[in-house]
């Protein structure tokens, strides 16, 4: 009878311990798959950068093989030469890098002040609006400046500024001649300074606000006025992130289309002038891609969409190297 | 010369007259009278009189959170600087009050260097131009004049043989005892006529200590130093003058005041205040 | 009595005083060029926008503009209303167009090619980001992160681009070709604010989960992820108010459409494609469309984010 009963508890031990068995490595089990699904959405994000460079090099094979390199420095977008068409992006590279630099030197500053004003300068009642407008501001879709800088903006500029500019320096100076047209790269820039002021002015603030007090009040302490302890200690301190935020600046306003469809003008020529009309590479594809003729124009298209990306992504990684690099060292 | 000043639980002090204190021969002093620092409406410390006698080093002690930083750093208008915050009262260096109206605390802040807690080097730049931003910021752009002053600020702070040959090397680089005397060279080389120093050894280890302590004591001759410590021993140490802060347990405001002021070893020895007895001998604290 | 502080003012110190007020009224005025030709859009949007706002702007979709009939308001830019005549001064017909429509079809449009991506996204960005934030970090992790890097600086025109070379060229102009393109914008949105939102909730809270026996993902799906949930659902309004408002790729892949459709593989208007459309339209009393289209948008987009401001707020102080 003993052994009997021993044997049952030792058999029903045994099945329990299977069955714990069976249950920790079912949860095991359910662990490594969910690990896997997890890491299948992650590569998905991944893959869509593969899908993006696949594409665009894919899509972009012809005009590759028919151009070459020499497709960046032909300065004419279509023309045929013994019957053949041949592409040039140079036009609207141009115009993505003069619209853009436009915005960076008038953006830059405006932001560079505004965000350190926000930190450093402004009395506390005034720094939570103040920021919240301006991330709010950030949000605003790039058609509505748009809108705004079509038919708000671009009549004042051309009758006030413009106009007088281009009688009276732009007869000596050909970056501001004249006939000034109806967009142009200069107003086209001034739209993108706009759009990316937010995104220059909260990088700042930020980068600005963790500056730590030590380096401000040690100047303070030898007598320093308000703008020496900015300028001899916290922008150097901040300086790599502030530099971050204006490549991010710049990142935007060379991959942003809508300011420049709206305003540059859409002529595939380059001309010195700021006040006359040109093309991005952003909106040369926009304009040209749902009306394309044939498959060597859409090609060529997509090469312009190619260079795009590396110009961005180049300018993006440079951007958040630094902001990294500052990350790294205050830490 | 005992200068007592008692203050009794929640009973504030016969104001005295804000007259011009007598002057010294040698050195500068400080001279503070009703000093009330504020943070918005939060009162920090009770009304402080404290006279700080020329060519001395007088240490505050007391416990954490009862007001003597911040009332350190009413002595050189740095308390100001802190949002919200402002000071009553008066604060005299010899004859001239540095909170009447029309006193750049600019100017004040040249005059009463300081040194903080942590040793706080600018991040960005080289040991050299860490001493020499002080006289670049007056002005001084002439190399000779600078290097001049550089060095002997350095030697001053007792540093200048441990960086002569690497000057230009960044100064976060540098341990933080060595940093902390960095700090005391760029505070020399603006020639302060007083030095505060808010607990400038709380951050380092004992050898970086007694450095700093071997320092204080040579400065002492030529320049008034005013130390806030938490380290009684240091206290013990190195300071002439010793003033005891303390949170009274009764009151229920938690507000600091200045219970005694005496010579050093008065305060240690024969304390008159039963509080300075309970927090000398460990009781409280 | 000799003022020895005053004294003791260095060579320079008007120098460096003059150059401290200038300075510091330079970086106001730098706020102040910030902050003023925003609000100038803002207000312009708010003002212009507002007041072509009437409930058959909201019920109706696009009608061509008809000749105005004698004495009718032509709405249109501020300074262009006016009442229609018969005949013009010179006495010729009157070319007076009313834009009578309204911008349902945008609404909706936009409804759908977001809404279809965030179903989408949704799930991508969620578990990629629980991967990020649960997982230790690899070089996989590394990757996944500068993905997303890459994802939020790329030009919306390229990823247009892509959608276009894959379903456009296909099927033709579709919103759901649309919805794809977006999903490449907001993913990297969805997923950082997942990950943030997660490494936020407490480890103490998955230890107390895997320490009463429970596996990982049982934890993550009835713990921590509650725990997080007003942070992501933060995120996902996010990416909606920023898919919501992207134009370039929607004119290379929905591209437009004057009636309410309810098709996504065909094309499908929303409203920045209208506001693009209408801005430089012949009839300046379809500017109408452009502002009023503006401002429905612009309400749809600040009002998620500061709906996300609130909620966020509201959580931090019940938090605490």
């Amino acid at each position: 009878m003993r052994v009997e009963s021993i044997r049952l508890l030792i058999e029903t031990k045994a099945v329990r311990n299977r069955i714990l068995q069976q249950v920790y490595r079912r949860i095991h089990y359910g662990d490594t798959v969910f690990w896997l699904i997890t890491l299948v959405f992650a590569l998905v994000v991944v893959g869509m950068i593969g899908a993006i460079l696949f594409v665009t090099l894919y899509g972009s094979a012809m005009a590759r093989e028919q151009f070459g390199w020499g497709f960046l420095t032909n300065p004419r977008w279509y023309h045929e030469q013994d019957g053949v068409p041949i592409y040039g992006a140079w036009p609207a590279v141009y115009g993505t890098l003069a619209s853009s630099t436009i915005a960076v030197l008038l953006a830059g500053p405006i932001g560079i002040g505004s965000g350190v004003f926000l930190a450093e300068l402004c009395p506390p009642w005034l720094r939570m609006p103040l920021s919240v407008l301006i991330e709010l501001l950030a949000a605003i879709p790039s058609v509505i400046f748009g809108l705004w800088g079509v038919l708000v903006l671009a009549p004042l500029f051309e009758r006030h500024i413009a106009i007088p500019v281009s009688r009276t320096i732009g007869t000596t100076v050909p970056l501001l001649e004249g006939p000034v047209s109806k967009g142009g790269v200069m107003i086209a820039g001034m739209v993108l300074a706009l759009m990316i002021l937010p995104t220059i002015a909260a990088i700042t603030r930020d980068v600005v606000a963790v500056v730590p007090n030590s380096q401000r009040e040690l100047l303070f302490s030898l007598g320093a006025t308000r703008w020496q302890v900015i300028w001899l200690a916290v922008l150097p301190y901040a300086f790599a992130g502030v530099i971050g935020g204006v490549m991010l600046g710049l990142g935007r306003a060379l991959g942003e289309t809508m300011a420049a469809v709206m305003l540059i003008g859409n002529r595939t020529t380059v001309s010195l002038s700021l006040f006359a009309s040109g093309t991005t590479s952003a909106a040369l594809i926009a304009t040209q891609l749902p009306n394309r003729e044939d498959a060597l124009h859409e090609s060529a298209l997509i090469y312009l969409a190619l260079i795009l990306f590396a110009i961005t992504f180049t300018v993006n990684a440079l951007a958040r190297l630094l902001v990294w690099r500052i990350a790294a060292s205050t830490r | 010369m005992v200068s007592v000043v008692s203050v009794m639980n929640g009973e504030q002090p016969a104001k005295q007259p804000a007259a011009a204190p007598v002057g010294h021969a040698r050195g500068h002093s400080l001279t503070v009278r009703n000093l009330v620092p504020f943070y918005g409406k939060r009162q920090a410390v009770r009304p402080v009189n404290l006279d700080i006698p020329p060519c001395q080093i007088t240490a505050i002690i007391g416990p954490s959170g009862c007001g003597k930083s911040t009332m350190l750093r009413c002595l050189n208008r740095m308390h100001e600087m802190v949002a919200q915050a402002r000071v009553e009262g008066t604060v005299w260096l010899d004859h001239e009050d540095i909170y009447a109206a029309g006193v750049d605390p600019r100017l004040v802040r040249r005059k009463i260097g300081m040194v903080f807690q942590h040793p706080a080097v600018l991040h960005t730049r080289s040991i050299y131009e860490n001493v020499a931003i002080g006289p670049r910021m007056s002005g001084i752009t002439r190399r000779r004049e600078l290097d001049d002053l550089v060095e002997h600020s350095l030697h001053q702070a007792a540093l200048w043989h441990e960086v002569q040959d690497r000057l230009k090397h960044p100064a976060r680089m540098l341990s933080g005892g060595q940093q902390q005397r960095l700090s005391i060279a760029r505070t020399l080389a603006i020639a302060p006529d007083v030095i505060l120093f808010d607990e400038p050894c709380a951050a380092l280890d004992p050898i970086a200590t007694s450095k700093i302590e071997e320092l204080l004591v040579a400065l002492r001759s030529d320049y008034t130093l005013v130390i806030v410590t938490h380290n009684l021993q240091q206290a013990v140490r190195i300071s002439d003058r010793t003033a005891v802060f303390m949170i009274d347990r009764d009151a229920k405001d938690y507000i600091g005041s200045l219970v005694e002021v005496n010579d050093t070893a008065e305060v240690f020895s024969n304390p008159q205040d039963p509080r300075t007895q309970d927090y000398i001998s460990g009781r409280v604290g | 009595m000799i003022s020895s502080v005053k004294a003791s003012a260095p060579r320079n110190y008007r120098q460096t005083t003059t150059i401290n007020l200038t300075m510091q009224t330079l970086l106001v005025v730098a706020t102040l060029l910030a902050v003023a030709p925003l609000l100038w859009i803002t207000g312009y949007v708010l003002v212009v926008g507002g007041s072509a706002l009437k409930l058959s702007f909201l019920t109706k979709d696009y009608e061509a503009p008809e000749l105005a009939t004698e004495g009718e308001v032509i709405e249109g830019f501020p300074g262009v209303e006016h009442q229609g005549f018969e005949r013009d001064e010179r006495d010729g017909p009157n070319l007076d167009f009313v834009a009578r429509g309204g911008v349902l079809h945008g609404i909706v449009g936009t409804m759908i090619i977001t809404g279809l991506a965030l179903i989408i996204v949704v799930p991508i960005g969620l578990m990629a980001g629980v991967f990020l934030a649960e997982y230790p970090d690899t070089w996989v992790t590394v990757v996944v992160r500068f993905a997303c890097d890459v994802l939020t600086g790329a030009p919306s025109i390229v990823v247009g681009v892509v959608a276009y070379v894959l379903l456009v060229r296909h099927l033709g102009f579709s919103a759901l070709a649309g919805s794809l393109a977006l999903t490449f914008l907001m993913v990297p949105t969805i997923t950082r604010t997942t990950e943030e939102m997660l490494k936020l909730v407490p480890m103490t809270i998955r230890d107390a989960a895997t320490a009463l026996g429970s596996p990982l993902w049982y934890a993550t799906f009835t713990v921590v992820l509650p725990a997080a949930l007003p942070g992501i659902v933060t995120g996902v309004m996010l990416a909606f108010a920023r898919g919501a408002g992207e134009t370039a790729p929607l004119i290379l892949t929905a591209f437009g459409n004057h009636t309410l459709s309810f098709d996504v593989f065909g094309p499908m208007h929303a409203l920045p494609l209208i506001v693009y459309r209408f801005t430089d339209s012949p009839f300046p009393s379809e500017h109408t469309y452009a502002w009023g289209g503006a401002f429905v948008l612009t309400m749809i987009v600040l009002g998620a984010n500061i709906l996300v401001r609130v909620v966020t707020a509201y959580t931090q102080v019940k938090g605490r």
